[in-house]
């Protein structure tokens, strides 16, 4: 399979990128990883006139892990990301969810700034960034702005990125004391999209809930907030009963449609099971939670 | 002569590449469009990195690129400036199968062939992380390979011969 033709621009500097990006406008595409890009270049699901090359943009690599929290710049590469032990420490949401993104093969070139900027509705790394309150660092020429994950994934392969912006950065602030996540999900095979994915967070004040994030992935064209499951947790004891109740009300607003892949019945149900084992994980990592 | 539809870029932007392949200083110039298989199964007929689904589904593709298991079909030969890459042909020494060769030929962890050159990459990349010593480690290491023939049986076999051979005792 080849692309449709394009010409290659390899800037070396984060400035060179951005003009770039401005003067090309909607006929350029960004390269980081190209894990998702090239085989839709392949499929020509894609053509752009150019694309914009950021892999040799030094200042663009690795992260920033320190008392605000982690900022994941655009060529992290998700294998990295994984693999460091102390942000693994401080966000085991981020180590399982990445672990569920496709095979090593692929997330040795996967960036965690890419899956997110691509916004597939079964992907893994949004929903997590919605449960984390991550904020996304927009930049263009002359220009940045800051976008929370909420109001950034807007509907299928959509996004709050601009013509001629860049996702920089996205920033994932340090998580309360007595916070823990985990990231669970269902899928056909190992490495597969998500049938369904759901990237939990909870907050615990004594043996309670103080607060919870429950994100569905793969039930909505952008990650579903399972509003009533987390409603039904605060305040409460992690014991069955409660997790029972989060696992019937994690659907409710959750309208996914059939697919080829899972009917959408299918979808709502394995997502309230998964809303039940997140939780149950949870409380399990977490001593003073567990009932 | 007309142009060779195989070679030609069509009107392509053409771009100079140089990278190190199995050790060996390569520069040619190409297409900007293609992908690393392509440019090391056509341009440099290192034909044992099969290509077999083209999306990054199956791992047929699969070569070392700067120590880590990547794949080709998913990275423009662009990509690869300046890089060491790795592939099926730098395993063997001369006639001598390096171990892990040795253990698919023991071990029957191959029918038809098209997917071990990639096997073999991912797993010479993951053994250098450290040893496979049980079978969910096995798997865990096949897991981005797709087999068609062997149902992975004797791939598990071969990757936790090399454990047993290094002294430690599989768990299974």
């Amino acid at each position: 399979m080849k692309p449709a033709p394009f010409r290659y621009h390899l800037p070396a500097t984060l400035q060179e990128a951005l003009e770039l990006l401005a003067e090309l406008g909607d006929d350029a595409k960004v390269l980081a990883g190209g894990q998702s890009l090239l085989p839709m270049l392949g499929y020509r699901l894609t053509a752009p006139a150019h694309l914009v090359d950021i892999g040799g943009l030094s200042e663009l690599r690795g992260w920033e892990l320190d008392e605000a929290g982690l900022r994941i710049r655009a060529m992290a590469r998700q294998r990295e990301v994984e693999l460091d032990p102390d942000i693994g420490l401080r966000f085991p949401i981020l180590h399982a969810a990445i672990a569920h993104v496709a095979h090593a093969q692929i997330r040795n070139r996967g960036t965690v700034c890419g899956s997110v900027a691509h916004a597939d509705p079964a992907a893994e790394l949004p929903a997590t960034m919605v449960a984390l309150g991550a904020t996304m660092v927009l930049e263009r020429s002359g220009g940045r702005r800051e976008v929370p994950a909420a109001d950034f994934f807007q509907f299928h392969f959509t996004t709050a990125i601009e013509t001629g912006e860049l996702l920089t950065e996205v920033r994932i602030p340090s998580p309360r004391s007595g916070s823990t996540g985990t990231f669970l999900e269902i899928s056909h095979r190992k490495g597969d999209f998500a049938l369904v994915g759901v990237a939990a967070t909870v907050v615990a004040d004594g043996d309670r809930v103080a607060a919870a994030r429950i994100v569905c992935a793969g039930v909505a064209p952008t990650p579903f907030v399972a509003v009533a499951a987390e409603q039904a947790v605060v305040g409460r004891v992690l014991d069955d009963a409660t997790l029972l109740v989060a696992q019937y009300c994690a659907s409710e607003g959750m309208s996914p449609t059939d697919d080829f892949h899972a009917e959408g019945a299918y979808r709502r149900q394995v997502a309230g099971v998964l809303v039940r084992r997140s939780l149950d994980v949870i409380r399990s990592q977490q001593g003073a939670l567990s009932a | 002569m007309p142009e060779d539809p195989a070679t030609s870029s069509g009107g392509c932007e053409v771009i100079e590449l140089s990278f190190v392949v199995n050790g060996e200083p390569v520069t040619l110039s190409s297409d900007v469009r293609v992908s690393l298989a392509e440019i090391l199964r056509r341009d440099l007929r290192l034909t044992g990195t099969h290509l077999g689904c083209e999306h990054g589904s199956c791992g047929a593709c699969t070569v070392i690129v700067d120590g880590l298991a990547v794949r080709s079909c998913l990275m423009l030969a662009a990509q690869a400036q300046g890089a060491d890459v790795e592939t099926v042909e730098g395993l063997a020494r001369g006639d001598e199968l390096d171990d892990l060769q040795a253990a698919f030929r023991e071990h029957h962890a191959l029918q038809c062939g098209f997917c071990t050159s990639g096997f073999l990459m991912s797993l010479t990349a993951r053994l250098r992380e450290g040893p496979v010593v049980s079978e969910f480690q096995a798997r865990e290491a096949l897991s981005g390979n797709i087999c068609r023939c062997t149902g992975y049986v004797g791939l598990v076999d071969a990757v936790l011969s090399l454990a047993a051979d290094s002294g430690k005792e599989p768990l299974k």
